[in-house]
């Protein structure tokens, strides 16, 4: 068997991001292309810290602590939106939030 | 930008047998479990379903960590994204799940260009890895578990020490600029979500 | 004997940190079963001590003072016919009880009984309690989500609404007390559970008792919030039978809505070590410190054989008062042979005391040691779950706005305040 290289977790990591972003593009339900966006920062954490270990300093583990409080900060600001605007127009599609088009 | 290599206290001495168990199948178990988490989020028509699926991924990335001598990481991803940011996209869901997105149609109508980008996103990441295997010789090929003991045990025994000595070195004031940031997050859904401000 | 077995003997690590996948095993199996009999005990001591509080007797038919009930209400939930609501979510809600279960039963690993005697000594141990604890909510939101009517929802929301509050008020007491591990002559301190406790081991002060009152209000803190995070009495409003039908597990019957008591009672148990570990001194006897020549060593470890003793005793009190009727028979022979139980095993403890009461490497003294650790956190946990039971019968309940304005106006900020000032004191004593 292959011993498991840095390359490997840079696939996987690549791999959740494309998902994440097939699930931007694609999907109609504004709350799953938020959880597209989470898996996206989930694939960057994975890159920084499978390189944090190739380096074997810390600095890419301390990016990753920040980008996971960044993430918790837009989750909670995006889902506040979320609810305002479904107060408002009463749908959760993507396409039907075209307030701004004229 | 130099990374700042710091001197740390000298680490004690590494314990024996310390070296992971069956790390391949370990590994493709996880990754493949990430990545299965990953279509189905992307993939599913229920709200709540997705979610759980998302949990799965996160506690799969956070084997990961575990597996790449990162505990701490590991920990604010279970206490952070799986116990709390999960929590709110339930709630979200609970509270804006209407019945008529259940017979939706799911994806909206330009998904093969969508799928086609992403494909076309994946195939420019490997060409990617493939060219710059030649960048990293000895480093990209060459992560064995046990090549390096005093690296290994730096890294993982004193994990919390030297992220304590990161977070007052070089990252200070990111740090406090980042408590600042959860600060406004927590002022910006509030008013976000009143309904009379 | 295979080299995996008899390689981990005389280690003085964790068979984790030893590496030794066996022993893991065995570490991890033995837990289970304990678990699993300790929340059977618990249930049995729950509906007895309630009674009793309540001037009344409590279960007594089943066996010898209502000893085998739990075991009936095993059978019976097992027994018992499975109904899912039919516009319920089926997939989520047979794995609600799951997550829930998981979430209770993985924080094992690292609970130390003794300075070796726990499955693996985790570096970040503390913050994988508490993290692993939060995933457990996740399990109460889904069961209330899947169930498809209002009253589960309504409990589900509740319930993870308080749980999340606490938690910050939890984390914050605990950060105080992993503070007071940092201060020693090296300035580093420990998030591992073994660590601490040898932390409190080295300062030769349980944490509960340093920088009084600090160590206790922070323990007062975590006590407090422990009962709130585990939906006990007083803060049982989302499961509450006055007010919501049971909360979030209404709709679940029979096997599924055990798995949900065994994940709230094995919660219970696994907040309480976390008290016990951080603040009361996790392994150690009494008085480590003040009493430390070791007449009084061997004094303490007599303590297991003599409880066992006792209980034995009191067993034997109890089949000497039954009436000697004939429908009594075979309760009094039950009765009989359970005290004999627990005399043969206070006897074999008493002969290990005796045996290993010098602390030198031999077999004997080892063992003696190790059954000294695990007595002593056992017994620690006992009186917390006493607690537990006696906060039920005495207090009323908190309605849902006392208990959010109690997490997040109280405890929050005197938690934040006991952490600047320690983290004060910590820096002018040293």
């Amino acid at each position: 068997m292959v011993p498991i290289t840095t390359l490997h977790y840079l696939v996987v990591a690549a791999a959740l991001f494309v998902l994440g972003v097939i699930g931007v593009l694609t999907r109609r339900n504004v709350v799953i292309v938020l959880m597209s966006i989470e898996l996206i920062l989930n694939a960057v954490n994975l890159n920084l810290v499978a390189f944090s270990r190739m380096w074997g300093n810390l600095h890419g583990q301390v990016f990753a602590i920040f980008i996971v409080v960044d993430a918790a900060a837009e989750v909670a600001v995006g889902l506040g939106i979320l609810i305002a605007f479904f107060r408002n127009k009463d749908t959760i599609n993507v396409d039907e939030i075209d307030l701004l088009k004229w | 930008m130099n990374p700042m290599m710091h001197t740390v206290a000298p680490m004690t001495m590494m314990s024996p047998g310390m070296a992971p168990v069956a790390t391949p199948f370990f590994f493709y178990m996880l990754a493949g479990l990430a990545i299965a988490g990953g279509v189905l989020v992307i993939m599913l028509r229920n709200a709540v379903h997705s979610a759980l699926s998302l949990i799965v991924t996160l506690l799969a990335v956070t084997g990961l960590y575990l597996m790449l001598y990162a505990p701490f990481v590991a920990a604010v991803q279970i206490f952070v994204y799986a116990g709390g940011i999960m929590l709110l996209f339930l709630f979200v869901i609970m509270l804006v799940n209407i019945d008529r997105a259940a017979k939706d149609r799911r994806f909206n109508r330009m998904w093969p260009i969508g799928l086609a980008a992403g494909c076309g996103l994946f195939a420019l990441f490997v060409s990617a890895f493939v060219k710059g295997r030649a960048l990293f010789p000895d480093r990209m090929m060459a992560m064995s578990e046990s090549s390096n003991t005093q690296q290994i045990a730096d890294l993982l025994y004193g994990n919390v020490d030297r992220m304590g000595q990161y977070r007052m070195g070089p990252y200070t004031f990111a740090f406090e600029i980042a408590s600042l940031l959860l600060l406004v997050a927590i002022l910006g859904a509030v008013i976000m979500t009143k309904k009379k401000i | 004997m295979p080299n995996f077995i008899t390689s981990y003997f005389g280690s003085t690590l964790t068979p984790g940190a030893a590496g030794n996948q066996f022993w893991a095993l065995v570490y991890v199996f033995v837990i289970f079963t304990g678990v699993s009999v300790a929340v059977m005990a618990m249930n049995w001591l729950e509906r007895k001590a309630l009674a009793h509080f309540q001037i009344r007797l409590g279960p007594m038919r089943v066996g010898p003072h209502g000893l085998l009930q739990p075991i009936a209400d095993a059978i019976k939930l097992a027994l018992k016919e499975d109904i899912i609501p039919s516009e319920a979510d089926q997939f989520i809600f047979w794995v609600a009880p799951l997550i829930g279960l998981l979430a209770a039963f993985t924080v094992y690993t690292v609970i130390p009984f003794g300075p070796s005697e726990a499955v693996s000594d985790m570096n970040i141990g503390i913050l994988f309690m508490l993290g692993v604890s939060s995933i457990g909510v996740l399990g109460i939101v889904v069961a209330g989500w899947a169930s498809n009517s209002h009253y589960p929802l309504i409990g589900a929301l509740r319930s993870s609404a308080q749980m999340v509050s606490y938690e910050v008020a939890m984390g914050l007491a605990v950060v105080s007390a992993v503070l007071m591990t940092s201060m020693n002559e090296k300035g580093t301190g420990t998030l591992s559970m073994i660590g601490i406790v040898q932390a409190q081991q080295q300062q030769g002060i349980w944490f509960i008792f340093k920088f009084f009152p600090l160590g206790f209000i922070a323990f007062a803190i975590f006590a407090i919030a422990m009962i709130a995070e585990t939906n006990r009495a007083p803060f049982d409003m989302a499961e509450a039978e006055s007010e919501l039908t049971a909360g979030y597990h209404t709709e679940y019957s029979g096997l599924r809505w055990s798995l949900f008591m065994l994940a709230e009672y094995a919660a219970m148990i696994a907040v309480s070590s976390i008290a016990i570990t951080v603040w009361l001194g996790g392994w150690m006897r009494p008085f480590p410190n003040l009493l430390r020549a070791p007449a009084w060593g061997f004094i303490f470890s007599l303590f297991p054989g003599l409880t066992f003793a006792g209980l034995a005793a009191i067993a034997v009190i109890g089949t000497i008062r039954m009436p000697s009727h004939s429908f009594f028979k075979v309760q009094r022979m039950g009765l009989a042979g359970f005290a004999a139980v627990l005399g043969l095993i206070a006897f074999l403890l008493l002969v290990l005391a005796v045996a290993g009461r010098s602390p030198d490497a031999s077999v004997a003294a080892r063992f003696n040691a190790g059954i000294g650790y695990v007595y002593w956190f056992v017994l620690k946990i006992a009186v917390f779950m006493y607690l537990f039971i006696w906060y039920r019968a005495t207090w009323p309940r908190y309605r849902f706005d006392q208990l959010m304005r109690v997490g997040w106006k109280v405890l929050l900020p005197i938690s934040l305040g006991v952490l600047i000032l320690t983290a004060i004191a910590g820096v002018v004593v040293s």
